[in-house]
Formats: structure tokens, sequence, C-alpha cells
């Protein structure tokens, strides 16, 4: 019997596992490819040398001890919105209100520093601010997180909407709160008397921030893999049916957790009013509550995985600044190159996902037979 | 070639996904104008197989041909080029599209879109094979029979010669089976040839013309129906001698345990589901619930469970010193509170008793993952549990730490039986346990059943299988429609008889 030669030059099979070295090997490979790409890119549009270019992104980010600082403190603020994330869209929550819970929990930090920067000693003024922007990040969650355990109303929309009420209400007050007059800034709260500050380590000024969030990224992790509450949440994630037939409180499940991202949320805030910035804007969180998501998801909710994601993506962005300035390119071009880094990496998940077989190629085949493994499927 | 009037042979052909190896040099030749069953437990690679003649997937290695000649099917458009269409269990159809924007949809046809033309086309197949279709009838206003009907209908639409169906019976009532059997004996007189994937005996024997058996991926071998019996055909499918009849040894004391008396339930849309319900299933024999599906069995076991809000009636859980308890507005949690240990099989095994993503040790945790003060999880006991269940019950899995939804059928329902019997319930109650399962898992389950009704369980039986319930069931409640038609015992009860209360209150009308 002849074999037909028509076989399609190539078809994909999903894959069962993959070991995770290979896995690596694979997102390593992307990472490589990504930057060839980005080197070929540079290179046509703007004439430069990528090598330099490349060496320009690394001194953008690790160039200077300070500009590490700055990277580490940048890190800290993403990762801690990823790890908040993480819990809602692990429960299927879809939680796109991370900027409002961000910079609704700046906003109670920036009212305690300011109401209260006379009337109460620094210690118990930093501990009111701390627990009035956890307890507010988390109501601003746990409004939706309510609306959609009693009426099943759609988070993702509802979420949304609260992040403008926060910003709304953010760009109030900083007129109220305008200093000097006129100028349509906050300026530096408490400047002179430094009252609901976070003490530096040593003179090490962001460092209790990144430690805190390396706690809570710590913590999480325990609290989704080993938890009670952990565990609660992934069933009710997969299957509320489930959930409900084995007597989980699946109303009370979302707003609970919901609770803690928005509170976790709230304290990104505190942390970056009280620990660096001393100081809100309307644009305090940037855009990272969404990025945070993105942090989250490229990390499939493993808080750990998370560091890396995010201390990736801040290098990027701290990279992309640096040649702007450096090359006299504008921003965009930074924001080029990381899409195009950002899209290997995402990239790389189908080929540790699938496999590609190639004409003629029956090495799977022989592959599956030597192993000597016999099943079914259906 | 060997000169055969083979309309698809198929040679050699072999199928891996990952390691495992789905099908292994499995030759099959398909006769044009008859009607082949393709017989073999879950798993053993009939879909696969017939996956690969309607372009889902590729084979590894082997070659198909068509009248006689190679061909490569690349795509199940090509596999339409060929005459070859595929009725998959899962039906593949747009709901709120009408039958007939669903039958045309992703065809290429001349000209512009006209679904009055298509409509024509579309009756003159259905009175062609004895169909009831309505071409502008809306998907989500059809029953399950009548979407299978416009899947049919949507693959002869494209020409097909040769039409695979994937378990077609699996979702209807006996008497749906008998009108799709019809129609398929009226599209072999037209001269289509049809493969009949299934792993149901009586079935194989009252449609098809030739058997073909595989086992564990391999070709077991083929022959006419009429010259075979269900005996041979279940030893060849299941590669041992395996009896066939389910023993129902006597009850033993039986006194009663739950009591349900008026009991009526209304749907969240409401629709009465259950209405002015009584009887008692008793400790230590098996009631089963005879009824159309959709006429309030799913209702009834939720109601009793805690998981489905009960309109009127009471539901009482009778101790061993004959205090009654009512399980009313109780949920789950509160249910066991109050030291009642129920166990639930539910009907949609990945949907509600079981999480498809998480491992054979998670889903284990799901009973009893608030045991103990401590704010994190125990998985040591679940694991043990699960290796436990897999040992016992001869799950087939690589590990514990496997994804249920990656098991077959028969295994997954293992997990959740084996599961569920664990926490050594005084009430079993389950929904189509043997739904989908092949004979060796269904025996499995039976067996598994007895055994509970032997330790004083009182189980209830939910099943579809006439020929089961009757040869399993001690007592069997039979529903129509929400009310009790009667109830009737498994020993002396004629099936006829149970059909007929099935259809009409109370089974009178016909002989009168």
């Amino acid at each position: 019997m002849s074999k037909a030669s028509k076989e399609p030059l190539l078809h994909i099979t999903k894959r069962k596992t993959m070991a995770w070295q290979k896995a690596w090997l694979i997102r390593l490979a992307s990472i490589a490819a990504a930057l060839i790409v980005a080197a070929i890119v540079t290179t046509t549009a703007t004439g430069l040398d990528p090598a330099s270019v490349f060496a320009k992104i690394l001194e953008g980010a690790f160039g200077s001890e300070r500009k590490i600082w700055i990277l580490g403190k940048e890190t800290a603020v993403l990762l801690c919105i990823a790890v908040a994330m993480a819990p809602a869209f692990r429960m299927k929550f879809w939680n796109l209100g991370g900027e409002g819970q961000v910079l609704i929990g700046a906003w109670m930090t920036a009212a305690c520093m300011i109401y209260l920067g006379d009337k109460v000693p620094a210690p118990l003024l930093i501990l009111i601010s701390l627990v009035g922007a956890v307890v507010i990040g988390a109501v601003w969650a746990g409004i939706p997180a309510f609306f959609k355990a009693k009426w099943n109303t759609n988070e993702t929309l509802f979420t949304l909407m609260m992040n403008y009420v926060a910003i709304q209400l953010v760009a109030y007050y900083i007129i109220i709160w305008e200093s000097p007059k006129g100028s349509g800034k906050v300026g530096i709260i408490n400047q002179a008397t430094n009252a609901g500050w976070l003490p530096s380590i040593g003179s090490y000024q962001y460092l209790l921030n990144i430690l805190i969030v390396a706690c809570i990224t710590v913590l999480m992790y325990i609290y989704l893999q080993y938890s009670k509450h952990g565990y609660e949440i992934s069933v009710v994630g997969e299957s509320q049916s489930t959930a409900r037939y084995v007597g989980i409180k699946v109303d009370r499940v979302i707003i609970r957790t919901l609770l803690v991202s928005g509170g976790i949320c709230g304290l990104c805030g505190f942390l970056m009013v009280a620990g660096t910035d001393h100081t809100i804007t309307t644009t305090l969180a940037g855009g990272r509550g969404f990025l945070g998501v993105l942090v989250a998801w490229l990390a499939q909710f493993n808080a750990l995985a998370m560091v890396l994601v995010s201390l990736l993506l801040c290098i990027l962005s701290r990279g992309a600044g640096e040649i702007s300035t450096a090359f006299g390119l504008n921003q965009s071009f930074g924001d080029i190159l990381t899409g195009i880094i950002l899209f290997f990496i995402i990239g790389s998940e189908f080929f540790i996902n699938y496999r590609i077989n190639f004409r003629g190629s029956d090495k799977a085949v022989k592959a599956a037979k030597s192993a000597g493994k016999e099943g079914g499927l259906h | 070639m060997e000169k055969t009037n083979a309309a698809v042979s198929m040679r050699n052909i072999t199928k891996i996904f990952g390691t495992i190896v789905a099908n292994d040099d499995v030759s099959l030749d398909i006769h044009k104008g008859e009607i082949l069953s393709l017989l073999g437990e879950n798993g053993s690679g009939k879909t696969t197989l017939m996956n690969m003649l309607s372009g889902i997937y590729f084979p590894d290695a082997g070659q198909i041909f068509i009248d006689g000649k190679p061909v490569t099917i690349a795509s199940p458009r090509e596999a339409f080029d060929h005459g070859i269409g595929m009725i998959h269990q899962h039906f593949k159809l747009v709901d709120v599209f009408t039958a007939a924007e669903n039958i045309v949809l992703g065809l290429e046809e001349e000209g512009r879109l006209d679904l009055n033309r298509a409509g024509e086309r579309i009756r003159k197949i259905c009175d062609t094979y004895g169909f009831d279709v309505d071409p502008k009838q809306k998907i989500y206003n059809m029953s399950v029979s009548q979407k299978q009907t416009v899947e049919i209908v949507k693959v002869l639409y494209r020409g097909a010669d040769i039409l695979i169906l994937d378990e077609p019976t699996a979702v209807l009532t006996p008497q749906e089976t008998e009108k799709l059997f019809a129609v398929l004996r009226n599209m072999k007189k037209d001269g289509k040839t049809v493969v009949i994937i299934t792993h149901k005996l009586h079935e194989v024997e009252e449609i098809s013309d030739r058997v073909a058996v595989l086992r564990k991926g391999k070709y077991i071998g083929e022959m006419k129906t009429s010259e075979t019996n269900a005996q041979e055909m279940t030893n060849m499918m299941v590669g041992r001698e395996v009896a066939l009849n389910i023993e129902r040894p006597k009850p033993v004391d039986p006194k009663p345990r739950i009591r349900v008396e008026n009991l009526t339930v209304r749907s969240s849309d409401g629709v009465l589901k259950l209405d002015d319900v009584s009887f008692e299933a008793k400790a230590g024999e098996i009631l089963g619930i005879a009824g159309i599906s959709g006429c309030g069995q799913k209702e009834l076991l939720e109601a009793i469970a805690g998981l489905q809000p009960v309109e009127s009636g009471t539901i009482e859980y009778i101790n061993d010193d004959e205090t009654n308890e009512s399980l009313i507005g109780k949920d789950p949690l509160q249910i066991a509170a109050m030291g009642v240990s129920l166990s639930f099989v539910p009907e949609d095994r990945l949907g509600m008793g079981l999480v498809g993503s998480m491992d054979l040790t998670d889903n284990m945790m799901l009973r009893s993952f608030r045991r103990g003060k401590s704010v994190f999880t125990d998985r040591k006991t679940p694991k043990k549990l699960a290796e436990k269940v897999v040992e016992e019950l001869e799950v087939n899995t690589p590990g514990v730490s496997t994804p249920v939804r990656r098991l077959s059928g028969g295994n997954v329902q293992k997990v959740l039986v084996g599961r569920e019997i664990a926490s050594s319930p005084t009430v079993l109650l389950s929904a189509y346990a043997v739904r989908g399962l092949d004979i060796n898992s269904s025996y499995t389950i039976y067996n598994l059943l007895n055994e509970q009704k032997k330790n004083g369980v009182a189980v209830v039986y939910v099943g579809e299988d006439l020929d089961v319930l009757l040869e399993l069931c001690d007592r069997i409640l039979v529903l129509c429609s929400g009310r009790v038609s009667g109830i009737v015992d498994g020993e002396s009860a004629d099936k006829n008889r149970v059909g007929m209360m099935m259809t009409r209150l109370g089974g009178g009308g016909l002989d009168e």
C-alpha cells in the first residue's frame, strides 16, 4: 500500500504535560527570540545599534544604586496590586477595579495625614491611616462583590465604574487640599513634621515598602495554596454548583475574597502615599491597577511567579524611559519593544500547551510506542 | 488492495496523545449501505478513530481509503468532500439561530443566502427519511432529540453518504431512540452507510448489521450481528468473561429512613416540578425512581439533599430510635451538622459532584476539607482516601494528582461514588449513576450500590434503563410529570406496565 503524499504540512495536537525544565527552556527561548525581533525593529525603525539600545535599557533599570532602588519600589507597587488581584481572579471574579481601590486607599491615607497630622502622635496616625486605607479599599471592592453575590450583577462593569468614582473623588479633594493655592497639586503632605510618614529603615527610603510587599506575597501564596479559604476560592471559581453541593456559601466566599483583594489594594495606596510619595494625584495608580491583572494572569495566579513577571515589566518600563531620553526617541518606542517582548512571552505558552507535528515526522509515534504505555482516550 | 465493497477502509491507523496510545494499528472496513456498530468500553478509542475519519484529528500513522483510493482528510470540510459526516455527542449548534440557519451555517453556496430555498431542501430531506424538523424553529426552543435531528439533517444537507453517530442514544428517551432507529433504517434503505458508536448491547442487536469491537485502542474483531449475542460481544469488549446479571440480595430488616410527604417543588421560574409527592425510602433497600427525563427526579433528590427550595410538604429523616428530624430548609452543611450522613451522587458529575480541573486528592477534599480547627487544609488524609479509592475501585488513572477531567467517564464516576460512600452514609442518593458508562464500570457501580444496601444504607437510585431498574431495585417509585404514578415491587413489576406508568398517571387508560 502506498502512502498518500498529500499529508498536511503540519498539524497541531495538544500536549498532555511537559516537564517544567523544558517549559522554562521554551520561555527563555521566547525571550531570546523577542530580543532578536526587537533588535531588527530597532535597527530598521531608528537606525540605532540594537546592542547599545539594549544596554541602555539595562542601564535604565540597573544603571545606578538609585535606579535599582527605584526599580525595587516600582516592582513592589506592581507586585502588590497583582497579589491583590490573584484571589479575585482565581475565583473568576473579574476585578478591574484595582485602580480605584488603590486610589481610594491613597485618598484615605492622605486625608488622615492632612486632618489628623497635628492631632495624634505619629505612630497612632500611621496606624489609623493604615487601617483606614485597608478598610476603604476593602469596601470599594466589597460593594460590587455584594451586588454580584446577591443579584449577580456584572462585576466587570461595576468595578470599572468604581474606578471613576474614586478618581473623581480624589480630583475633588485635590482642589480642597491644594497647596500652595493655585498650583492644582496637593504638594508634599506634612513636609515639615513628617507626620504620618512611614519610617525609613536606615537610609533606605524604599526598603520598608519592598519588605512589606514581599511578606504579603508570601502570605498570599500560602493563603491560596494551603488555606481552607484558598481551597474554597478555587472551588467557587471552577464551579459554583459544586461549591453549593458541598455546602460552601458562595455569596459569602465572593464577598470575603473581594474584601481581601480590595484591602490589599487599599494597603498599596497607603504604602505609596505614606511610604514613598507623600502626596496624592489622580494618576497615582497610573494604569497599574490593570497592569496588575496582566501580571497575575501571566503568572497564572501563582503569587511567587508574579515576582518575576512584575520585575520584568518594571525593568522594561524603566528601560523604555531611559532610551527615550538617551536617544531622543519618544516613550512610544519603548512601549513597542515592551509589546514585542510580551507578545513572545504570551505566545510561548502556546508551544508549551501544544505540539506541532510536521509532515512525515512519526517521531511521536515511536516515542510513545517505545514508552510502552497503553491506554485509552475517547 | 484486496477487493471489497468497502466504502471506507482504515488501514493500520495509529493515534497517540502524549503517552497514551488512543488507537494502535487499527484496520477497519465500513461496507456500503450497512449499519455498523462500533462497540467498545469507555476510552477504547472509538470516538478517536471516527474523529480521524471526520477530519477532527489526523492519524499519526496509517492510511484511509475511500472507495479503494487513498485519501487525506485534514479537516471536517475535506471529510464532507468525501461524503463523510459526523454527529457528535455534544451538539455544535448556535442556540439563537433557527434550524435552517444552523444547517446552512458555514456552507459556501453560490449566490445570496436564501433561507426559504434552504428550508425547502430541508423539508425534502425530512420527508425522505421521516424526520420532524421545523426549519424556522430556534435551537433554544428545541428538545435534546430535536437538536440531534438538526445535527443529522445538517450532515445530510451537505450530501453525506457516510454518517457517523457518536453515542446518539445517550441523551434520548426510549421512545426517541425508537424514532431515531426508524430514521436510520430509512437511510440504510436509501443506500447510506451508517456507523453508530455505542456501548449499549441491546441497541447493537436492534439496529446494526455488523459490529466491530475495539478494546484499549486495539481492534479486536468484527462479526455479523445476527451471528453473535450479548455475552460474546461483552466478553470481546471487556477482554474476559463477564456475568451479565445484576444480583439483588433480599433486604435485611428494612426500616423507614427518609419519609417524604406531600412534597411540592417549583423551579426558580415558577414551573411546578414536583406535585404532592409522598414516599418512604427504607434502610437496607434500593428504591428505584423511574420516569421520563425531566419529570422531577433531579428536584426530588436535590430537595432531600438540601439544594432545592421546597414550596410545601415535609421531608423527614428517621433515626434508628424512630425519632424524626425535618430536613426541609436546611442546607447540606446543616444537614451534616445534624449528624445525618447523607451522600449524593448528582447527575452532573463534573459540573456538580466534582471539580474537573482539580486532581483526585483535591476532589476527595470537597466533602471533608472543613474538618479540624486549623485554617490550613489537610491534604494527607484525602490523598490516602484517593489512593484507597483508586485501588479498591480500580480507577484507571496515571496517579492521584491527575485532574479528574482527564479521566474517562467511568473512572470519573468511580471517583465520585468512591468519595460519597467513603463517609459511610446512612442515605445514598444517586442520579443516573451509570449514564455513559460501559458495561464493566456499570457493574462496578451496581455492586457498590448493593454493598451499601447490605450495610443498611437507604439507597435511592434514579435510573433511565428500565431493565436495570427492574433487576436492581427492591421497590420502584414511578414519576410522571412531577407526580407519583405509583410505587411497584421490583421483583414482580412488569416492564411494559412501568413504561405505561411513566407516560400516564397510574398507567391506566390503554388497557381499559
